[in-house]
């Protein structure tokens, strides 16, 4: 069996005992992307020679080390290429220094391997946004992996990496997790230095891990967390041992199932399987009681103003001068920016940065931004009355299954509709994490579903906890594609 | 707020954006339907709600005034499209 297809907590023990190497493992995951990535896409480039230079003096004493983590195409990594699944930045550009996550999980041992496909500047949730490649769900092939980092997903769910790193501004790291049968975590904002992450919308960024179980995400949160100077919203907080939480038992937890999720629109099979993780939870003893965030109908918008306000700032820096693309012949300098931008964006992204520009223009600045921040102000409210009641909010992670590649291309507001339960904890800078809880079966391929848990700010413990106890006593995550 | 109005022109030279007239067409249609959702805003009384910039409220972040080490100019330049005698190359912006 290919090493390929394990998780870290496995591939440490064997490593600890000498049994193998980390050279082994690189291998046999070169040897997996050779095979499968032609297919899945879920890699735009992996350089295994530097991953092999690695492996050769990785210390195998260290928390994560000699373990090879597949990282999103927006985080740098020096000397690796660093893309944003854009034309923009595909040409030529080399990243010239570590992103603050980068430098942490090589502090802990781990080998940075090969850069996941996205949608462009992480907008969207289906990775059909990337100019640079199709990425395939693992599951059935003619279906989206979901997105932004559907590269990272479809690699760990599809046994071309051991684990990744992706971004989550709305829901980026837990649908396209949810999509292929993956645990994805998107941590508290500001646990996780951004530096070196390419800023799609700062408020609402966050890196996170996408694993094969819940342990190792834990595993992988051990280093990523921590303050980072470069980025002046990383908190200044001590670390915890995440993996303490781990195998702790859930009885007396109060989950909280808010009653504006659960309406019209979810896909009967996911509703169905969302409702017998419930029971499953609740014979673990956990005791689930309904809950309200009334400002559920707003998010979408809220997010929608606010996101692309932020990007169309954000991108401002690529102006075809310092790097990414430039436009040949320009007539003067307007000319430069114009022409270089138009080449080098795709067209969710032109869509963005125009939505984003327009909500922030005069006149519209107090009747679209502001509104929005406001609006922000109450669902943030939502999520601090609700957990005087419960310790973790429960809802599916998507509404709606993965759908089939070009099915909603020229109906952005389609895909903006399916980040209704993943949005709001950006807004609200919480935890939340997506856990396998079972299949629908669409067209005769079964189709992994995602379950959130949604915590209180700084309390990834709780949701790692109660995502392990929800985890060990199924057996989704143990089905491969 | 309810109807909105845009100017896709002006909002595409704002955004620095050469758009073709086929692109103007189709964003401006689909970016008013994406306009027309964001009216659910309008389902709650606002006004006196304060608004939320960031989800941590961090402010007045400094770090000790003491100098660090960058970029060299070579790095920096490295990823340039254009590049002259260390420094970026662009367009003219000063008139003669």
């Amino acid at each position: 069996m290919s090493l390929a297809t394990e998780t870290i907590v496995s591939l440490r023990k064997r490593l600890l005992s000498k049994e193998i190497t980390s050279a082994d493992i690189v291998r046999d995951l070169a040897q997996a992307i050779e095979k499968k990535n032609p297919t899945i896409g879920a890699y735009l480039s992996v350089d295994t020679e530097a991953a092999l230079k690695e492996a050769a003096c990785a210390d195998v004493s260290q928390p994560l080390g000699g373990i090879p983590i597949a990282i999103k195409d927006n985080i740098n990594v020096l000397g690796q290429p660093c893309t944003c699944g854009s034309k923009m930045l595909a040409e030529n550009y080399t990243s010239p220094y570590n992103a603050g996550s980068i430098n942490r999980l090589r502090e802990g041992g781990a080998i940075p391997m090969g850069r996941a496909n996205m949608d462009e500047f992480a907008m969207g949730s289906s990775t059909e946004n990337s100019a640079l490649g199709v990425t395939r769900n693992p599951w059935d092939h003619e279906r989206i992996p979901g997105g932004s980092s559907g590269g990272s997903a479809a690699a760990v769910g599809g046994d071309l990496a051991i684990a990744a790193l992706g971004s989550d501004t709305g829901g980026s790291i837990r649908q396209p997790a949810a999509y292929c049968g993956c645990v994805g975590l998107k941590p508290t904002y500001g646990s996780v230095s951004r530096y070196g992450l390419v800023a799609f919308a700062s408020s609402l960024d966050q890196i996170g891990p996408i694993t094969k179980t819940v342990e190792d995400a834990a595993l992988v949160l051990n280093h990523l967390c921590g303050k980072d100077q470069r980025d002046s919203t990383s908190l200044d907080i001590s670390v915890p041992d995440f993996t303490a939480s781990i195998g702790q038992e859930i009885k007396g937890l109060r989950i909280g199932l808010p009653k504006e999720y659960f309406i019209a629109g979810i896909h009967a099979g996911i509703s169905a399987a969302v409702h017998q993780a419930v029971k499953q939870l609740e014979s673990l003893g956990a005791i689930i009681e309904e809950i309200s965030l009334p400002h559920t109908d707003v998010g979408i918008a809220t997010y929608y103003i606010l996101a692309p306000a932020e990007a169309s700032a954000n991108l401002s820096r690529f102006d075809g001068v310092r790097y990414g693309h430039r436009a040949e012949n320009p007539v003067d300098v307007l000319d430069l920016y114009m022409k270089s931008r138009a080449e080098g964006f795709g067209p969710e992204v032109k869509r963005r940065i125009l939505l984003g520009t327009y909500v922030l223009s005069s006149g519209y600045y107090d009747a679209y931004y502001i509104k929005a921040q406001r609006a922000r102000t109450l669902i943030r409210q939502d999520f601090t009355e609700a957990f005087k009641k419960v310790d973790i909010i429960l809802s599916p992670t998507s509404p709606v299954p993965p759908f089939k590649l070009g099915e909603h291309q020229d109906d952005p507001l389609a895909h903006y509709l399916a980040d209704t339960f993943t949005i709001p904890p950006n807004l609200a800078g919480l935890p939340a994490l997506s856990v396998p809880c079972g299949f629908v079966n669409e067209g005769g391929k079964d189709l992994p579903v995602g379950l959130q848990f949604v915590g209180k700010a700084l309390d990834e413990a709780t949701l790692l906890r109660v995502g392990h106890a929800y985890e060990q006593s199924t057996e989704w995550h143990l089905r491969k594609p | 707020m309810s109807q909105p109005t845009l100017d896709i022109h002006k909002i595409a030279r704002l955004s620095r954006l050469a758009l073709t007239e086929e692109e103007a067409t189709r964003f401006e249609s689909q970016l008013g339907k994406v306009l027309e959702y964001m009216s659910a805003l309008e389902h709650h009384d606002l006004s006196a709600v304060e608004p939320t910039q960031h989800a941590m409220p961090i402010y007045d972040v400094w770090r000790e005034d003491e100098s660090r080490s960058g970029f060299t100019a070579e790095e920096a330049l490295a990823n340039a499209p254009r590049q002259s005698s260390g420094q970026f190359l662009m367009p003219r912006v000063v008139e003669e």
